[in-house]
């Protein structure tokens, strides 16, 4: 018997790869995101919110035809790395951006900086790309790591709780989402459990947290992870004794799609909501609704955001992102219409925006999120002052 | 850390071992009996769980939905065998990682297509979805209980089938003297694909029973292969008592270290980075595990039948 082969044989299950790829010219784009296994929910949405951008202004950024290259990364750090390397040796690619998870951007970024690309990130915000590994060519469209998570310490300890369980995957969006939610919540914090990203069976977990006795949770589980939370949560009786907040990425529209009315009642933090009230955003999310019959997640949001604002970056260098000073600057200026309402760049080219809380209500047979109030207005990140750029 | 807990965690690992089980009965049968690797054998999960839950919603019966489960995954398995994998038996190991790995990229796809990206859901049914105070102070879930008996059910009927039947007087003789077997008239490729269809139908079985669980998406079944694997190298290749026994030891030794090792380096360090060592630590137990086993016993802790 073959044991060597067989332990190959397992490590070999990690080679998932799919390509898609579109034909134009001029401007173009690599995006590098999650479209297949248990991630796939927040890349599709990225990957639908930005094409329905593309498709809205007739193929074109910036009056400029624009070729958007897409390839799934499976939530895989080879993958993501061999996608980038080829979009940047071989599609020369002007812009890179799409990815989900921390872990993949950290491994890809800073290669797509050094080689002069910009990257502007619809999603992934890790620490340490905010802070002192901050890069004049990265954008970061959508949030620093820890800002949902410090707007729900906030609101966990203005709710007055003095006793949290937190939960989170072990990578680094999860070490940032528990430092966010530890900056504003100063009570006890029970435990701080790390989970291996993509965990699918949280029962011991769960035995854990019961005999542990919180007032409240507080988990960061995104995608597929925190379907499988919630519902092994309501499934242990545990929803009434002890309740359950997080950022959006744990109650976003997919999810809450999946576990249903288990998560009705909860809340958590976004800065984005598809009934936020703005001329921007009613016109995006119905359009989104016609064009994918869903309500537009966060994730999705992201992706439109990021396509809007390379439209207004390509639009004012008249097309051309050769000139990789003024499309820089052009970017940072951040002239467009951001879905969110309010959006402007700080020192270290991340969001300052303003953050809700989202109370998960019945609407209809239809579970979805609904804004209940603002935790944080003009908020930026911690790490900003770390960024010497 | 109190013997609730310790009772409760116990029997979260039954539970997680019970549905390693499940998986591994199957694969342990083809990999020590055909000498075939099927990386596939996650596929069949996954078509267990995708049929499991399609039913399960068309006709509110979960029941008719897991039969359905096993009837599907029983009949692609068996399939697959007929066209693809009757040919790789006297091929190389490697051939055979790089065929089923095909096969795996082939369902992947075909359930894309078939039910799209997005995950399906299935509910706990109606009966099961409830708790149950098995243990005093600590509310169990209806539904796992029932997965841990399925699952011993599964053992005692398989092991009757290989000790006491024809066709598992066949299997074992099978295993050890594949020509002679044979040569005594025995259509040994017809017993093959039987043997494939029942290792196909427990994973079936095994992604039905997950589906109120956990998320039914595409590449689910590569997720539970790689555990599968390490459960019958320690179980021994071949063995379904080992296959038993590796996975329940597998599955409580998973569970006891992402439970328990975060509270015993707190004794011992400050509580944030016990937290994220043990966290650390206790996702590469299971590997560990298998290390000691294979060098105590480098043919896993059950001899099969010959070899």
């Amino acid at each position: 018997m073959k044991r060597i082969s067989i332990l190959t044989a397992a490590a070999a299950v990690g080679l998932l790869a799919a390509t898609q790829a579109f034909a134009a010219d001029p401007v173009k784009i690599g995006m590098i995101t999650t479209l297949s296994g248990g991630g796939a929910g927040l890349g599709v949405d990225i990957r639908d919110g930005f094409q329905l951008a593309l498709k809205q202004k007739g193929g074109k950024l910036g009056g400029v035809a624009t070729e958007l290259i897409v390839v799934d990364d499976a939530r895989k750090v080879e993958n993501a790395k061999q996608a980038a390397t080829r979009m940047i040796k071989q599609d020369n690619v002007d812009v890179v951006t799409g990815i989900v998870w921390s872990n993949l951007a950290m491994a890809v970024v800073p290669s797509v900086t050094r080689a002069g690309k910009i990257y502007v990130s619809p999603n992934a915000g890790p620490s340490a790309l905010a802070g002192k590994k901050c890069d004049k060519n990265y954008f970061n469209v959508a949030w620093q790591n820890d800002n949902l998570h410090e707007a729900m310490g906030q609101f966990v300890a203005d709710k007055g709780f003095k006793n949290v369980y937190l939960l989170a995957p072990n990578y680094p969006a999860g070490k940032d989402a528990l430092a966010g939610f530890k900056r504003f919540f100063k009570g006890n914090i029970a435990a701080e459990v790390y989970t291996k990203l993509g965990q699918v069976d949280y029962a011991a977990e769960i035995a854990n947290l019961r005999a542990a006795k919180p007032d409240a949770v507080f988990f960061f589980l995104p995608g597929g992870m925190g379907v499988n939370f919630v519902k092994q949560y309501a499934q242990s009786g545990m929803t009434k004794e002890v309740p359950l907040y997080g950022p959006a990425f744990s109650f976003d529209e997919g999810i809450l799609k999946a576990v249903g009315e288990a998560a009705v009642g909860t809340f958590n933090t976004s800065q984005y909501s598809h009934d936020l009230d703005n001329a921007a955003n009613k016109a995006f999310a119905g359009a989104y609704m016609e064009a994918y019959g869903r309500k537009p997640s966060l994730y999705a949001s992201q992706g439109y955001d990021a396509a809007l604002l390379l439209d207004g970056a390509i639009a004012k260098v008249n097309g051309n992102v050769d000139d990789t000073d003024a499309f820089r600057a052009a970017l940072k200026d951040a002239d467009f219409n951001s879905v969110r309402g309010a959006f402007k760049f700080g020192p270290n080219q991340h969001p300052i925006q303003d953050i809700y809380v989202r109370e998960v209500v019945k609407d209809g047979d239809a579970v979805t999120n609904k804004i209940v109030g603002k935790v944080f207005s003009d908020h930026g990140d911690a790490y900003a002052v770390d960024c010497k750029m | 850390m109190t013997l609730v807990l310790f009772l409760e965690q116990t029997l979260n690992g039954l539970q997680q071992g019970v549905m390693l089980f499940l998986m591994a009965a199957g694969l342990t049968l083809v990999f020590g009996i055909m000498h075939m690797i099927n990386l596939a054998h996650g596929s069949l999960y996954m078509v267990g769980a995708y049929v499991a839950a399609s039913v399960t919603l068309a006709s509110g019966n979960f029941a008719l939905g897991v039969l359905a489960a096993m009837a599907a995954a029983g009949i692609t398995g068996m399939v697959v065998e007929l066209i693809a994998f009757r040919r790789l038996y006297d091929r190389d190991h490697l051939d055979q990682v790089l065929a089923t790995f095909g096969v795996i990229l082939t369902f992947n796809e075909a359930t894309k297509i078939i039910w799209g990206p997005q995950a399906l859901f299935l509910s706990t049914p109606e009966i099961l979805s409830s708790t149950l105070e098995l243990i005093p102070g600590a509310p169990y879930p209806a539904y796992r209980l029932f997965i841990i008996a399925i699952g011993l059910i599964v053992g005692l009927g398989l092991r009757h089938l290989i000790l006491n039947t024809r066709l598992g007087m066949l299997i074992r003789a099978g295993a050890t003297h594949r020509e002679m077997v044979g040569a005594m008239g025995v259509n040994i490729d017809r017993l093959f694909t039987i043997v494939f269809g029942i290792g196909a139908m427990l994973a079936g079985l095994a992604g039905a029973m997950a589906g109120p669980m956990l998320a039914i998406e595409v590449g689910m079944g590569e997720k539970i292969l790689i555990l599968t694997f390490v459960v019958i190298i320690i179980g021994g290749i071949g063995s379904v008592r080992g296959a038993l026994v590796g996975a329940i030891l597998v599955g409580l030794v998973d569970t006891y270290g992402r439970a328990f090792l975060p509270f015993i380096l707190r004794s011992l360090m400050e509580p944030s980075a016990a937290d994220s060592i043990g966290a650390a630590v206790s996702s590469v137990a299971i590997y560990l595990l298998m290390a000691m086993v294979l060098m105590w016993r480098p043919r896993g802790l059950f001899q099969a039948y010959g070899d």
